[in-house]
């Protein structure tokens, strides 16, 4: 077979191409572990879930628990608290969404939606800034919430954002009273 | 300046043998004996020798507090602790290396620094320069890691802070943010992860370090003038001339960091770090290492949404942004002087940045809230100005100083009638020395 009768593109350029192909996909099969093993392993992930006793919380305390590796604050608000954050006006607020994993996403932000129906005293909440993720200082700030001492955001007695560079409310995790002094958090 | 055949010739039978089958030799006499550097570098240029001994520093006490540090959550504080109190000589190796970190960076921004005031970045020096800014990359990300080591209140917050920076992208930030963590928070998995490269960086740092003196040998220093080597006359052997120069730099470089190794060792320190680290308590006021306060100073300046973009990724934008401008500079400046010597306005500005550098790094220390959040504010206005707007403008507008013939007639002209300076028998035929 001579030169002239090769036709482009021949057999030659498709096992360049084949095997450059299967070295790509082998490659990225080899890499895949190197990667997969900084995730968090399934002992980290299991979701584990925490009940708490608030029996002894009176109006104006609270308690933190660690779960999933963070704190999450159980506050029982005062009267005056609590009319707070009922008088706050939506749209001022920096992120209008209540971030409860309680209510669809896109609940607003009332001092409601941050609370459970009738159990509107009781604040449960992942208390990290959700800036950069430094735990927050209660009952501190000009909004009498909570301040985030790392970069100065401050959020209000129902954990809304309202100043510094926090983009949003901070989270309130899956809960539920399982009776009237306790919670199961997750 | 990398032309010019070697002149390297082995005297002995053994050097000859070496020579013909790997000439390793040739190479360290051609690189730091005979080759020429400019005859007017000052002191200024002394740095970079400096880093290459920090580096080695740095590695050699690394490599021994690793016999005996553990990298587990539960025993980092206390092996921490036990080099401190227990292991021979341990407290000198632990202040040597934690207080050499923070002399390497002092080094690294003179030496940064240097370069923006001589123009060393310029053409055609634009590889030399990024690879500098890659070398510089790599020191935040293995001093960073290195600060969790301690397992202090520091290191996990610092730790928890640094990587919060990736959930502020959209979509897979917090993908990213557990990819690097190892799960929701900095725990455990952190801590060995950050061990493992905390070890890797330094050898990739000189890996990168023979790419940057490679460069450097194939287009030769940068001087004070920012006139090239022209002839013979203007260089002078790196043996004995720059060794020389180099080994008193580095001394009385040493001599600073062994007071504060003896006197000052927690002085750069932060005292929060003595206090093991507690997941559920954030310490009232969270600063990295000073040599990173300046970058977050810009991260919390940004307070305000800018369009889409919010508060958060707008701020981990701008602090990313201000070290993007190192790798740009090159071709941000439009002058065609090299050296702040004959450019009397972008002599100003740099002074004018270096001390908007310092103020940046004074407000990163203070606590974000009242009139340091507008003041930072200001200052990272002007930090990027000076790249965006007065670099490429200043270029075009400012009228130099007329520039000498060649570093030999600036050398000439700064000593005339000083009667000192340099004996011109020395450099009149400089591969005749060393």
């Amino acid at each position: 077979m001579s030169a002239t009768d090769i036709q482009d593109p021949n057999r030659r350029d498709f096992l360049y191409v084949a095997t450059g192909m299967a070295a790509v996909v082998g490659a990225g099969a080899v890499a895949w572990p190197f990667i997969d093993q900084m995730r968090p392993d399934a002992s980290t992930l299991a979701l584990a879930s925490v009940e708490v006793d608030v029996s002894s919380l009176t109006p104006g305390t609270s308690l933190v628990v660690k779960w999933r590796g963070k704190p999450v604050v159980v506050r029982n608000r005062t009267e005056q608290e609590m009319k707070d954050g009922e008088a706050v006006n939506l749209a001022e607020l920096k992120d209008p969404l209540a971030r409860n994993a309680n209510l669809p996403a896109d609940a607003p932000a009332t001092d409601a939606n941050r609370t459970m129906p009738g159990k509107e005293a009781w604040m449960v909440m992942v208390q990290v800034c959700t800036h950069l993720g430094c735990i927050p200082l209660g009952q501190e700030g000009e909004f009498g919430g909570w301040f985030c001492p790392c970069h100065g955001s401050t959020y209000d007695t129902a954990g809304r954002v309202r100043g510094g560079p926090a983009p949003e409310n901070m989270s309130v995790p899956v809960f539920q009273f399982i009776s009237d002094t306790k919670i199961r958090i997750g | 300046m990398s032309e010019g055949h070697s002149t390297y010739t082995p005297k002995t039978g053994i050097g000859r043998w070496v020579d013909a089958r790997m000439p390793l030799p040739r190479l360290v006499y051609d690189s730091f004996v005979a080759y020429p550097v400019p005859r007017n570098l000052n002191y200024a240029w002394t740095f970079g020798g400096i880093l290459a001994l920090m580096l080695a520093a740095q590695m050699l006490t690394g490599i021994v507090l690793a016999m005996h540090y553990a990298a587990d959550s539960s025993l980092a504080f206390d092996s921490v602790e036990k080099i401190m109190r227990d292991v021979n000589s341990g407290w000198l190796l632990r202040y040597l290396h934690s207080n050499g970190a923070s002399f390497f960076f002092v080094a690294v921004y003179i030496h940064i620094f240097r370069g923006l005031y001589y123009g060393s970045y310029k053409a055609p020096r634009e590889l030399l320069w990024i690879l500098g800014c890659i070398i510089y990359l790599l020191m935040m990300a293995t001093g960073f890691m290195g600060y969790v080591l301690p397992w202090g209140q520091m290191s996990f917050w610092g730790a928890t802070v640094i990587t919060g920076f990736f959930t502020a992208i959209p979509l897979v930030g917090e993908w990213i943010q557990q990819l690097l963590l190892g799960g929701f928070a900095v725990d455990n998995p952190t801590l060995n992860r950050f061990f493992s490269l905390h070890y890797l960086l330094p050898f990739m740092i000189a890996g990168v370090v023979v790419l940057h003196i490679w460069a450097l040998h194939v287009v030769g220093q940068s001087n004070p003038t920012g006139i090239e080597v022209k002839s013979k006359t203007d260089t002078v052997a790196f043996t004995p001339y720059a060794t020389i120069k180099d080994a008193f730099g580095m001394l009385v470089f040493l001599f600073i960091f062994a007071y504060f190794v003896f006197y000052l060792p927690n002085f750069l320190g932060h005292p929060d770090n003595y206090v093991v680290a507690d997941p559920l308590k954030t310490p009232a006021h969270i600063v990295p290492e000073w040599y990173f306060l300046p970058f977050y100073a810009i991260l919390r300046a940004i307070t305000f949404n800018i369009g889409p973009i919010n508060s958060k990724l707008g701020g981990v934008l701008a602090m990313f942004g201000s070290i993007a401008m190192l790798f740009l500079v090159p071709w941000l400046d439009t002058s065609k002087v090299r050296s702040a010597v004959y450019r009397p306005w972008y002599k100003l500005f740099f002074w004018l940045f270096v001390i908007d550098a310092v103020l940046l790094g004074w407000l990163g220390s203070q606590p974000a809230e009242g009139s340091y959040v507008f003041m930072a504010q200001m200052a990272t206005l002007f930090y990027f100005a000076f790249f965006l707007v007065v670099l490429p403008v200043l270029g075009l507008v400012e009228k130099p100083r007329r520039l000498p013939n060649s570093i030999t007639e600036a050398v000439l002209e700064k000593n005339k009638g000083g009667g000192g300076g340099h004996p011109a028998r020395a450099t009149a035929a400089p591969e005749t020395k060393g």
